[in-house]
């Protein structure tokens, strides 16, 4: 920050904003339009506002983030499919100083990994979830998650999600926010730029709550998956709009009592 | 490595809470593990223990599965942690993918495994039905462990230090594979020493990336075929360089005519047919390979040159038999005498079966 650029013509220009060093200089490989590289973006400027980056870990779950690790310059551990509760928990035992995240799937989070996500919340690790919820499962070709609206057709839900053989989708954040481990709750999205605002504010909240050592922090983050969901991404914010939000409200679900 | 001289006093201690001990000695900064009989007194006597110990820091955690467990041993090893675990046979079970991560990330750690009669829920009395799975990976991909077999309490503790010495120095997991018996029962134990295994830096763990350093990532995904290939040779080279760490004991092998092989404790009760037979006369030796993984094959081999036949004696269906089988490559004829389910086989009912092999073998000599 702060660099001066010389033009050919004498001109001075004043670098004022750039990639932060928390962020590698590595193209992102996910689809255009994808959710994912915004929440990075948005997670790394704020270690990087924080000036905590050499006190950050991560972990990256298994779905389509993750190559998380390649783009968050950043000490991180590539966890097992749904474990990465359970690796931040082992982190976080035995560096209680340094500041732990996950980054997850609605797969990974609440699918295969809902018991160590229960688990880790009813502990009230002092670490933040980050769960990204897009409803399908992207990596693998687009099958049904276990947030997968009713009707919503996906590889394995060729003829729309049938609740009578697959239940409802899982409201997860809200059955974290129950547990009295959890101290912060939100679900956001980043679908324009005033919810990718809002979503730096509410991780930034996260970060400064698990240095005051206040327990866990959750933040749902809706997203889209224009591959999966067979969308143009332009598309995809409209079915966010009228179809995701009613059934995943956004907004805080469970704040500290200040 | 070397025994140092001990003056602490004997205690009487059971194998887990000896292992346990050991574990406090060695300076563990870390315990995840879940309640599963015959060892749950490892966690039980870390929980009793470790709050009285003013001078430690250790993080002992009840997970809520084994699942979790071997993934929390997984992110504290990765954060440069000395940790452990502790588990039976089916719990064991349930870590395999764990552990096959923890092996391809190359992470040093230590896996105690108080080995139960399966298959299946099985029963809690003891077995050593799980040495192909400790031995020959476990989980999925070429892999393997470092096995240590204690064959008593006192090795109960003392392999907590030496499996995290060897964990250290070659990054790879160390598993104690011990059985119910040795788990629950007493015996005279001097503890190995308090703070007595020195800590290396691990300049390639997550503890938060500094500017003087590249980013350090934990991780098994090599999506690049290439890439995995020389992942896998690096492993393979390291295993091969692990060879050198075979160890194993000899029980009166010069003169032996037979020779026994078996390991934890099979080995004890074959120590007893030993003397048993050379008071009747019948030569027989005993080889007991201490770790199973690198295998003494060399030195089995070189044996089979002495001795006419060879009894194999586990609490099994036959596992580490195959191992011996292969060492021997058919030179001389490879027996096997196993109890399964729980069950232990006497040293007289041992002694019955290399009579009735001995008149066999002198039948078709005849």
């Amino acid at each position: 920050m702060n660099e001066k650029l010389l033009l050919d013509d004498g001109t001075e220009l004043e670098q004022v904003f750039c990639r932060p060093d928390t962020l590698t200089d590595v193209p992102y490989h996910y689809c255009p339009g994808c959710g994912h590289s915004v929440v990075h973006n948005v997670l790394m400027e704020v270690v990087d506002e924080l000036d905590i980056q050499d006190k950050t870990i991560g972990v990256a779950p298994v779905g389509c983030s993750v190559f998380a690790y390649h783009y968050m310059n950043i000490d991180m551990q590539e966890a097992a499919h749904g474990r990465a509760c359970a690796v931040a928990t082992g982190i976080k035992r035995v560096l209680p100083d340094k500041l732990v995240f996950t980054y997850q799937g609605d797969g990974d989070l609440a699918a295969i990994g809902t018991a160590e996500t229960i688990h880790t919340v009813n502990r009230g690790e002092n670490i933040l979830i980050v769960f990204i919820n897009n409803g399908i499962y992207g990596m693998t070709g687009g099958q049904m998650a276990p947030t997968t609206l009713p009707g919503m057709v996906t590889s394995t839900s060729p003829y729309g999600r049938d609740i009578h053989m697959s239940g409802y989708p899982l409201k997860i954040t809200e059955l974290a926010a129950q547990l009295p481990g959890a101290y912060y709750v939100t679900r956001q999205s980043v679908h324009n730029p005033n919810a990718v605002r809002k979503l730096k504010k509410a991780v930034t909240k996260a970060f400064e709550y698990q240095m005051q050592n206040k327990g866990t922090c959750f933040i749902e983050v809706v997203s889209n998956c224009p591959s999966g969901w067979k969308m143009t991404p332009v598309e995809t914010i409209k079915y966010l709009e009228e179809v995701m939000f009613p059934y995943y409200p956004l907004g805080d679900v469970k704040v500290p009592k200040e | 490595m070397e025994k140092e001289i001990r003056k602490e006093e004997p205690r009487l201690m059971k194998g887990n809470e000896a292992l346990a001990e050991a574990a406090i000695r060695a300076d563990i900064d870390a315990y995840f593990g879940y309640p599963i009989t015959p060892q749950s007194e490892v966690i039980e006597y870390l929980m009793r223990e470790v709050p009285n110990r003013k001078d430690k820091k250790i993080v002992v955690l009840q997970a809520e599965s084994e699942v979790a467990s071997i993934n929390m041993v997984y992110g504290a090893a990765g954060a440069g942690a000395r940790v452990m675990t502790s588990s039976s046979s089916p719990g064991i079970s349930l870590m395999q993918e764990g552990i096959s991560y923890i092996a391809s990330a190359q992470l040093p750690c230590l896996i105690v495994n108080v080995v139960r009669g399966g298959p299946g829920l099985g029963t809690i009395q003891p077995s050593q039905g799980d040495y192909f799975q400790a031995t020959k990976g476990g989980g999925h991909g070429d892999y393997h462990l470092i096995v240590l077999a204690p064959a008593s309490v006192q090795e109960m503790a003392d392999f907590v230090f030496d499996a995290f010495h060897l964990a250290e120095k070659y990054r790879n997991p160390a598993m104690i594979l011990a059985d119910g018996a040795l788990g629950q029962m007493m015996e005279k134990v001097v503890l190995p020493p308090d703070g007595g295994l020195s800590k290396q830096p691990k300049p390639w763990a997550t503890t938060g990336k500094t500017k003087d350093r590249n980013h350090n990532i934990i991780t098994s995904l090599f999506i690049q075929p290439e890439e995995m290939e020389k992942v896998n040779l690096e492993l393979q080279k390291k295993y091969e360089a692990m060879q050198s760490e075979v160890r194993w004991e000899e029980f009166q092998t010069d003169d032996a005519e037979i020779l026994l092989v078996a390991f934890g404790l099979s080995a004890r009760i074959c120590q007893k047919v030993v003397d048993l037979g050379r008071e009747k006369g019948i030569k027989i030796g005993l080889l007991r390979p201490i770790t199973l993984y690198p295998f003494p094959y060399k030195r089995i081999d070189e044996l089979a040159d002495k001795v006419e036949f060879i009894l194999d004696v586990e609490m099994n269906a036959g596992q580490m038999v195959e191992d011996v089988r292969l060492a021997v490559e058919g030179k001389v004829p490879v027996y096997f005498k196993g109890r399964m389910g729980g069950m232990i086989a006497t040293p007289e009912e041992i002694l019955q079966e290399i009579e009735a092999i001995h008149e066999k073998q002198n039948v078709l000599h005849d």
